[in-house]
């Protein structure tokens, strides 16, 4: 079928030519033409990523704000260009605010290790909810259990939403930090971070948004937001993987801690004493993934030249026609029925193990993920020890979705 | 349905996943140990009743995949009247099948549990198939919770 060659009526973009960005996409598995809904986990990488990374190894590799050479400076130019395209993805004010992190783990460890052991003490509370990724659970777990802190976490409703109300009584003079996802990995679901910042901020509380899931799917504009800190990954939203983003705001930035010592955070050294670097720089320990960083601009490029305006309303349309498509199929479960959902389709069918479901729809080509998502909390909620999730990027069409559904018919059949 | 697909999911397999075998606690047993896999979730139990150094019963519960549980199930049935010994030589020889390493000269018999040959063919399920069976194992070794009578 010939996929690649269509264009879905109503997008914002050249489907096919998007497709055609994307070498990854023709190959074929399993004797059929690649169906990846396994975006979620990880995207594909347009070419211009790819290009960009190879060319960087072939023409520019070099150290950098070390030396006075030639690549060196080349080096350093592209690197921090790449950080002002992300001060520009997020709508940060300065690109001071926007530190280069290995992923979004790594980001909220930052916080954690750095923010948190300075301001979380005995008797205090982090403040988390229950559909977070394990990422940004075990971090806070840490902290708290090492400063004599109590996490405490936010419920969810039946359709997988923040409950609100909850969450509000949760907050009070003790809590010292919100961290919350911007979007559910498992479900779907978008938070309202802003009414979230809004009501933290009433209580003096700074806000870390994890928006691993967020930024694929929809503008993360972090003034608009007022969150206190934002970090995401890389290779998500189509960068390469090792590499991504903490915002946080200068004012706070400025009186942390730094999180790792080493070459680049330092202004000088002495044995006996060390000043450190200025912003950014403070978090940056140790030579970056500069190939990494430099390839991150590009994916940021890539996104915002298709214009995220465009990519959200087209897989907002997948979604919803994958999701009317499944619940045609008897057995079939949707897990996460928010109101507001990006990029996610989790599901059970009926006994049918999802480890089963994915290994018969790998037999036809189609990539999905199962388990438990890295969202233990969120499958003890709903009652399941795994799902299927199909998760979908700008590059997917509704024939895929069309190839999934028939595809869950032959799960069902198999175990007819 | 491709025939790697076919091999995987043999009808023995699909129906002794719908109704596994001796899949009940056993009050008697006096060996018990836990199988669980924390990158899938799943999670079984198995029961074990040594009488002497001779296994006199095994049962099993929990939730795991098609493959895990038939696995499972199939064990607990060809487990009965086994040596340690032999019990450790039949996983050793049902490890090789799985993982496609073949059969050497002094493997155990494996009668129907060579159903399981299908899994070969899919690396990332050899973990779904001997998964009660390390749990046995620890159980044979008293690794796990042991129970007394």
């Amino acid at each position: 079928m010939s996929i690649a060659a269509k264009t879905v009526s109503g997008v914002g973009f050249d489907l096919g030519r998007v497709r055609a960005d994307f070498p990854i996409l023709e190959q074929r598995v399993h004797g059929k033409s690649l169906v990846y809904l396994d975006n979620a986990a990880t995207s594909q990488k347009p070419r211009a990523v790819i290009e960009t990374i190879s060319r960087y190894y072939e023409e520019t590799n070099s150290n950098v704000h070390r030396a006075v050479h030639h690549l060196s400076e080349q080096a350093t130019n592209e690197y921090e260009a790449a950080r002002k395209t992300a001060k520009e993805f997020l709508n940060a004010a300065d690109w001071k605010e926007i530190i280069f992190v290995r992923g979004t783990t790594e980001g909220i460890n930052l916080v954690a290790q750095s923010y948190g052991r300075a301001s979380v003490n005995a008797g205090d509370e982090v403040l988390i909810t229950v559909m977070e990724h394990h990422s940004n659970i075990v971090p806070w777990q840490i902290l708290c259990s090492e400063r004599g802190a109590t996490l405490r976490a936010a419920p969810i409703n039946d359709a997988g939403e923040l409950d609100m109300d909850a969450f509000s009584r949760l907050l009070g003079p003790k809590t010292k930090l919100v961290a919350v996802t911007h979007v559910s990995n498992a479900l779907g679901t978008i938070n309202p971070v802003q009414r979230i910042v809004e009501m933290a901020h009433s209580w003096n509380v700074p806000v870390l948004v994890d928006g691993a899931q967020a930024v694929p799917h929809l503008k993360a504009d972090v003034q608009a937001l007022d969150c206190d800190f934002y970090t995401f990954s890389g290779h998500k939203v189509y960068g390469p993987t090792g590499i991504g983003i903490l915002y946080g705001k200068a004012a706070l930035l400025e009186k942390m801690p730094p999180y790792q010592g080493g070459g680049d955070m330092i202004m000088s050294v002495t044995l006996e004493k060390t000043v450190y670097n200025r912003l950014p720089y403070k978090f940056e320990a140790g030579t970056p993934d500069i190939a990494g960083v430099i390839g991150l601009g590009a994916a940021l490029e890539y996104v915002s030249s298709l214009g995220i305006e465009n990519v959200g309303p087209h897989e907002s349309a997948l979604l919803a026609y994958a999701t009317r498509a499944v619940s045609a199929i008897p057995d079939l479960r949707v897990i996460g029925t928010a109101k507001e959902k990006a990029g996610v389709l989790s599901f059970t069918l009926g006994n049918i193990h999802p480890h089963d479901i994915g290994t018969i729809l790998d037999q036809e080509g189609i990539a999905i993920r199962t388990g438990h998502h890295c969202s233990q909390p969120v499958m003890q909620h709903f009652g399941v020890e795994a799902t299927a999730r199909a998760s979908f990027a700008l590059y997917n069409t509704k024939e895929e979705v069309d190839r999934l559904v028939r595809g869950i018919e032959r799960v069902r059949e198999v175990f007819a | 349905m491709s025939s790697d697909l076919r091999d995987l999911y043999q009808e023995v397999i699909l129906e002794h996943s719908k109704a596994p075998r001796n899949y009940r606690e056993s009050p008697a047993a006096n060996r018990k140990a836990e199988g669980f896999n924390p990158l899938c979730g799943d999670r079984f139990t198995i029961y074990l009743t040594m009488d002497g150094d001779s296994i006199r019963d095994v049962s099993f519960q929990g939730s795991g995949c098609a493959i895990s549980k038939a696995s499972a199930s199939m064990m607990t049935q060809s487990m009965k009247g086994k040596s340690a010994a032999q019990a450790a030589k039949l996983f050793d020889s049902f490890h090789r099948l799985v993982t496609g390493l073949g059969q050497s000269n002094g493997d155990a018999e494996l009668g129907k549990l060579t159903v399981f040959s299908g899994v070969s063919q899919f690396p990332a399920r050899v973990k779904c198939a001997t998964l009660a069976w390390h749990a046995l194992q620890a159980a044979l070794e008293g690794k796990q919770e042991t129970t007394t009578e």
